[in-house]
């Protein structure tokens, strides 16, 4: 696929309506495709760990976290994944301060 | 009635700027530039004209201004020289392979060390492969319609990219000579609107200079040079346009004299080829049949128009402001490669550093490279570098470099 | 323009040299003596020459005048009218050198001096004293008395390459109110004041 093909369809970049490719792009998730399917490993939370910081939320390279507000057990926000797009990279595993995310395997051969 | 004025170069490209009604203009001050922008300052302090002057801290930040407001919908424009042109030159990258039209002048001087303010043609010829359009006026009347001109075509949905004004550094820039300033009605009939392929406003995010795959980059480039060819085509309507409204047909990317029946071609760019066209008449009235062919445009170069005027002559003689080192003059690369009926061909860079080069000299020039081709039939001499009278044989190939000086016929060495 | 009018144009122009101290006013004489040009309706050229530009310095400044557009922009090298702002550019020898260089046979030297000088023949000479002019009219610019406009005047009177009054009409259409007049009067009293020298005959060298 040539690189305005890819364009075209909305993956990379915007194309002018004269036809000139542009150095430009638009915000819509999923820039590089489904990144979903890069994860060998998955972030998964203890809600009862979570203290509702948004570190998570601030760090995500993917903008994969929404917190939803009052969600928690104690009605803290708590960090809700989008596994469409969370290609796994554990930075949210990494930041969270009271050890409320984890990373676990992804079974292989499986969704 | 259109107005006719004695201005300086500089003030003619400051009147052009504020009939296309300019919105926003960024700029630093750099010799010989200076008078441009002190010139739009004191047009919009009068109220003459409504545009937002920004003073910046270098220019680079001027391109980077201007190309913000460009990039917010506005018409923009800036202006520099050498030194300024260098410091500035990767936002010149930037702006073009954003296809964010956008006007600037270059009035053209050397770059140094050691110290120089005067004309030199290094500066804009840096700029030849950015994507920015490039034209060289030959007189004030030029540079003001060009400015015009150029805020058209590099908004023509067909282009959708900079360009640049060159005018000569003190030779245009500070010389007086009569101007005639179009009615703002004819320029408003001219500029339509202003179009361009993208804006970028609060509320609407958009991610600039993003990582692309390498193929799209590719195409991106190849989508620059198409847009540059189609370019003529644009340059040709909006000229031939222009010329209707004003009197003054732009419609050539070259401007020939003499050149039809000529066995002997002069090509060149900026103010002397208007001591070309006199050297033209002189070497006529010694019986050597002598044309003029000045390039108006230098991006896109015009190629078509050089490979059809080159054919059957005997003798292309090039002159240039600048010089390749280690190769030849910029414009004699770039005018040999369209001569594909491959006349004889000289190449004599002169005038650096502002030295003056007047139409005696040219015809000088001519005359040497002539008898050149009298003497031994056909030749190909890239690098015949011309300073104070003398001749220097500085051709790549020439193994050792034969840098014998020959004095030129009735030389009396340069003046002034 | 007809094949062949752009040398003839350049033939019929009369091409002048300035020469001045930086701070004297030669660039502005120059551009002066353009505007008059254009108020007769005739093209005209003026082309400074830049270098050091220090307050003090031999400065040049370059103008073509003619019936109709000459395409040259290169500096004029050899003119029909030199005109000199500056009295020790006549008088110092090496300074002098410079001034003659390059006249055409027949040609005019206008000079600001006190007293006619020793100069080279092959040029008619006239001399008016408008130093004297500008510190009687009080045009005094920190402490520089500013000859250029009434250089403008001693050029009318002894090329007549424009009229007193196009001199008059470009000053006051440059500068606004005592200062346009000043400069006027200064004009006006140079073009009543200037006479052809006689020339005491020197070698040419």
């Amino acid at each position: 696929m040539s690189g305005v093909e890819a364009a075209r369809r909305g993956l990379v970049a915007r194309i002018d309506p004269a036809g000139h490719p542009l150095p430009l792009s638009e915000a819509a998730p999923g820039s590089a495709g489904r990144t979903g399917f890069w994860r060998t490993h998955r972030p998964v939370l203890e809600p009862a760990r979570c203290v509702g910081c948004y570190l998570c939320w601030l760090y995500c390279p993917e903008d994969v976290i929404e917190m939803a507000e009052g969600a928690g057990p104690r009605g803290q926000a708590v960090p809700v994944i989008d596994y469409e797009y969370c290609k796994g990279c554990g930075v949210c595993v990494d930041v969270c301060p009271t050890r409320a995310l984890k990373l676990v395997e992804e079974p292989i051969g499986e969704g | 009635m259109p107005a006719r004025m004695g201005l300086r170069g500089n003030e003619a490209v400051a009147y052009a700027v504020k009939l296309a009604r300019v919105e926003v203009v960024a700029a630093y001050p750099i010799t010989p530039q200076t008078i441009v922008v002190e010139k739009i300052d004191e047009l919009i302090s009068k109220g003459e004209m409504d545009a937002e002057m920004i003073h910046v801290e270098s220019e680079h930040s001027a391109l980077a201004a201007a190309y913000g407001a460009a990039v917010g919908g506005v018409r923009a424009f800036t202006a520099t020289a050498s030194h300024g042109l260098a410091y500035m030159y990767e936002m010149l990258w930037w702006t073009a392979a954003s296809r964010i039209p956008l006007v600037m002048a270059i009035i053209t001087r050397a770059i140094g060390p050691p110290w120089n303010i005067h004309v030199e043609h290094a500066d804009i010829m840096s700029t030849r492969d950015t994507g920015w359009l490039i034209s060289m006026a030959e007189n004030n009347q030029e540079a003001l319609d060009l400015t015009i001109i150029m805020f058209r075509v590099t908004e023509d949905p067909r282009v959708y990219l900079p360009g640049i004004v060159g005018l000569d550094g003190f030779i245009l820039s500070h010389t007086v000579e009569p101007v005639e300033i179009p009615d703002q009605e004819a320029v408003d009939a001219f500029l339509p609107p202003r179009r361009q392929p993208y804006t970028i406003e609060p509320g609407d995010p958009k991610a600039m200079g993003n990582l692309v795959p390498d193929e799209y980059f590719e195409e991106l480039r190849m989508d620059m040079h198409r847009s540059m060819l189609e370019a003529r085509r644009v340059i040709m309507e909006a000229g031939r346009e222009y010329g209707k409204l004003t009197g003054r047909d732009y419609s050539g990317l070259v401007e020939c004299y003499r050149c039809g029946d000529a066995d002997t071609l002069i090509v060149g760019m900026g103010s002397w080829m208007g001591d070309a066209k006199v050297a033209v008449d002189m070497l006529r009235e010694k019986g050597l049949r002598a044309g003029a062919l000045r390039l108006r445009w230098v991006r896109p170069f015009p190629w078509e128009e050089l490979r059809e005027a080159g054919l059957g002559k005997r003798l292309v003689v090039v002159l240039d402001r600048s010089i390749s080192f280690g190769h030849a003059g910029p414009l004699f690369l770039e005018v040999s490669s369209a001569l594909e009926a491959r006349p004889s061909m000289v190449g004599v860079p002169a005038g650096i550093g502002g030295v003056d080069i007047s139409y005696e000299d040219i015809a000088r020039i001519v005359e040497e490279a002539y008898g050149m081709v009298e003497e031994r039939g056909r030749v190909f001499i890239p690098v015949y570098w011309y300073h104070l009278g003398r001749f220097y044989r500085l051709s790549p190939g020439a193994a050792p470099p034969e840098a014998v000086a020959r004095a030129a016929p009735g030389a009396g060495g340069g003046g002034g | 323009m007809e094949p062949g009018g752009f040398l003839e144009a350049l033939q019929r122009a009369v091409e002048l040299r300035f020469h001045g101290r930086g701070g004297q006013g030669a660039v502005t004489a120059a551009t002066l003596l353009v505007r008059a040009a254009m108020i007769e309706g005739k093209w005209g050229q003026s082309i400074p020459s830049f270098g050091a530009e220090r307050r003090g310095a031999h400065v040049l400044a370059f103008a073509r005048i003619a019936g109709r557009p000459v395409p040259v922009h290169s500096m004029v090298r050899r003119p029909h009218v030199v005109v000199v702002l500056d009295p020790s550019l006549v008088y110092v020898e090496s300074e002098r050198a410079k001034v003659v260089r390059g006249i055409r046979p027949g040609g005019v030297i206008v000079a600001n001096v006190p007293k006619p000088p020793r100069l080279e023949a092959g040029a008619r000479l006239y001399t008016v004293n408008a130093t004297r002019i500008a510190e009687e009219l009080g045009l005094v610019v920190a402490g520089w008395p500013v000859v250029n406009t009434a250089m403008l005047g001693a050029l009318a009177k002894a090329t007549g390459v424009v009229s007193i009054d196009s001199v008059v009409e470009a000053i006051l259409g440059y500068w606004r109110g005592r200062v346009a007049e000043l400069n006027a009067e200064a004009a006006r009293r140079a073009y009543r004041e200037t006479r052809e020298a006689i020339v005491e005959r020197v070698a040419a060298r």
